[in-house]
């Protein structure tokens, strides 16, 4: 936000003497980040391009030759293009639902909550004490043939009488969304709790009441929560293959699984770097609409 | 609803947190089209009182009207108050006219533009309509604000410390600029403050507060010429204040021995009620002069002062007095040229005109209401 503030001090040119300087430090501030990055994240992808373009004839054992074969991405896609479908469906309605259910509860907590507000964080983090892979086998638990959630459903005739929730869609849904609710509620309760109370006491002075308060002035001034919340949870959820392995059926896999199969099992190291480098311009180019759309940079 | 008195009347008032009272059994009446203002210092109960008109505390007893209308219960927006807040409360993800215009769009109002417009030219933002509030200075912010409340015509409009934030300089400037709109516009202001220059200033009607409760109410100059208690007396700018023993109530003059001279006061400016009481009396309005020599009788002379201090102001020059009794009694002189200043050490006799003192009750501290330079800002 540091553009589009008129300068108002005559004396301009002074001013930005001092700015440059002090941008000049700031560069060297950056080095150390951007060296470790060159070395673990450039480096790695220019690998993986040069892998996505193997020879796919090649195999584990006789090795693989780099042919520029770009082909590689038109197999690819034709193969496997229902997977990333299917990924991005998973990922969205994971995405959606954790919104309706995080955002309230980071109300609650920033708004509501009192002196059990830091309590009620640590809860929010709490599950992530445990690893990620128990936690989505103990969901498998939960929702088993014979356990009491599907017993449940089954005694209300929400599920038919042989009806199941393991090993369908909407248990790798169910699951994706309890592992990322986290990612969606902590970012969307640090934007609400600085929500400056006597705004919605302004507003409600002026008019609103509770509700238009809320969509006028406390849902704006929490976008900026709703658009990292909504990228740390769809971003991860789109490459998640845990969910889909444990809770779901290949019927239900994601392109994660996809990638996993063909790298630690298949050996076939191009198809995986493809599908990888695939989904990763994807979901780039999704995230600048997305934030493009939503104008992050005007809102503070 | 324009044709009954829009008077705000509060009756009864009072607000319990807990086991703190922070307003007390309050009832006023501030006519319609002044300028009032609750004066009092921090924790007095005067910004609760604000905000339970604006609806944004729930009184535990009592009543608040709007001419005729009750809105103790009515919710925030659905009352004709509007609140100018101590730190604005702009939205910070608006422009300045998205802010000014917010009231009048919630309401539904169909020519909002045209009239947002000229509030802000009122207010003299027509320039920085654009922009967002950061962007503005605390002065503009400020009128953002008074904008924003003052173009929804409340009946009553609340001012919570409106100009607490600003520098003395712009302070000045903002109470007049204050003044001038609550004239022109002649919409009731109840002015929420600590300080008694800003009340004094701009209000017609101040009402002093002090622990829950007020403790007088009137005009600045009746307030300031002739407190009732101490507390008042101290707030409100400086006062002298003398233990003395009544000898005579009886009279249109009541008589009392103050530390063992004869002194005479007023009978309506007695708020006393024992056989002792506090003689008070404002600095700037004594008269040193060399002994012997007063200008006034004697029933308003004190004797044997001693000057202990000097301090010279430019306009003035304010001197300590040590008095025989072991007291140091302030005095203000004009700096009229008139005679040379008095110097450290020299004898004095004070004197004042007798309607200028003011006695009252003895029970009560004589440093109520005093306030160090912090408590003042």
């Amino acid at each position: 936000m540091s553009h589009g503030v008129p300068s108002a001090a005559p004396d301009t040119a002074a001013v930005d003497g001092a700015t440059a300087r002090r941008r000049g430090w700031g560069w060297l501030l950056l080095v150390p980040g951007m060296l470790y990055l060159g070395v673990f994240f450039v480096f790695p992808t220019v690998q993986l391009f040069l892998t996505s373009l193997y020879d796919p004839s090649g195999n584990y054992f006789t090795g693989y030759t780099l042919t520029w074969h770009f082909a590689n991405y038109l197999d690819a896609i034709r193969d496997t293009w229902h997977l990333f479908v299917r990924s991005f469906i998973y990922a969205g309605i994971t995405t959606g639902v954790c919104l309706l259910l995080g955002y309230p509860l980071a109300y609650a907590i920033a708004f509501k909550a009192g002196r059990w507000k830091n309590f009620m964080l640590v809860l929010v983090i709490a599950p992530f004490f445990t690893s990620f892979l128990l936690r989505t086998i103990s969901w498998h638990t939960i929702l088993a043939d014979n356990g009491p959630v599907t017993d449940f459903l089954r005694t209300v005739h929400v599920l038919p009488h042989d009806g199941r929730l393991l090993a369908t869609s909407v248990a790798v849904i169910a699951g994706l969304i309890y592992n990322f609710m986290p990612f969606m509620t902590l970012p969307l309760f640090a934007s609400l709790d600085k929500v400056d109370h006597r705004l919605i006491e302004a507003a409600g002075d002026l008019y609103s009441s509770p509700f238009t308060g809320f969509r006028k002035v406390t849902l704006p001034l929490s976008l900026p929560g709703v658009v990292s919340g909504t990228l740390l949870t769809f971003i991860p959820a789109c490459g998640d293959y845990i969910n889909a392995e444990i809770l779901g059926t290949p019927k239900q896999y994601m392109v994660g699984n996809r990638i996993q199969a063909a790298f630690l099992t298949e050996h076939n190291y191009p198809l995986a770097a493809t599908l990888s480098l695939i989904l990763m311009v994807i979901v780039v180019l999704m995230v600048i609409v997305y934030v493009r759309r939503v104008g992050t940079e005007e809102l503070l | 609803m324009a044709e009954t008195s829009q008077d705000l009347h509060l009756e009864s008032l009072t607000k319990r947190f807990g086991d703190f009272t922070a307003v007390r059994d309050l009832t006023l009446t501030v006519p319609s089209g002044s300028f009032f203002a609750l004066l009092g210092p921090s924790g007095c109960g005067k910004t609760t009182t604000l905000r339970m008109v604006a609806g944004l505390e729930d009184p535990t007893q009592g009543r608040i009207l709007i001419g005729e209308q009750d809105i103790t219960r009515l919710r925030p927006y659905k009352r004709p108050v509007n609140t100018v807040f101590q730190s604005y409360a702009l939205f910070p993800h608006l422009t300045i006219f998205e802010n000014v215009a917010f009231g009048l769009r919630r309401r539904g109002i169909k020519d909002y533009k045209q009239k947002t417009h000229d509030m802000i030219d009122l207010v003299q933002l027509g320039p920085y309509a654009g922009r967002k509030p950061a962007q503005l200075s605390g002065g503009q912010q400020q009128r953002v604000a008074l904008g924003r409340a003052l173009i929804n015509e409340p009946g009553v409009l609340l001012l919570d410390e409106p100009l607490g934030a600003l520098d003395l300089k712009l302070r000045r400037q903002m109470q007049i600029e204050l003044k001038r709109i609550q004239t022109e516009i002649e919409v009731t202001f109840v002015h929420v403050t600590h300080d008694q220059e800003e009340a004094m200033t701009m209000a017609d009607t101040i009402a002093v507060m002090n622990q829950g409760v007020i403790e007088q109410m009137g005009a600045p100059d009746d307030l300031y010429e002739n407190p009732v208690t101490t507390f008042v007396a101290n707030f409100l700018g400086q006062s002298n204040l003398i233990m003395t023993d009544i000898i005579d109530g009886s009279g249109a003059e009541v008589v009392v021995d103050c530390q063992g001279q004869k002194i005479g006061v007023t009978s309506e400016r007695c708020h006393a009620q024992g056989r002792k009481a506090w003689l008070g009396i404002r600095p700037e309005k004594i008269f040193a002069s060399q002994v012997g020599e007063s200008e006034h009788t004697d029933s308003n002379v004190l004797r044997g002062g001693r000057i202990s201090d000097v301090s010279f102001i430019g306009v003035s020059t304010q001197y300590l007095v040590a008095m025989p009794w072991e007291q140091e009694l302030m005095v203000f002189e004009q700096n009229t040229g008139r005679r040379p200043l008095f110097k450290n050490g020299d004898n004095v006799d004070l004197s004042w005109s007798s309607e200028h003192a003011f006695l009252l009750d003895a029970d009560q501290d004589a440093h109520a209401g005093m306030m160090t330079p912090e408590d003042r800002e």
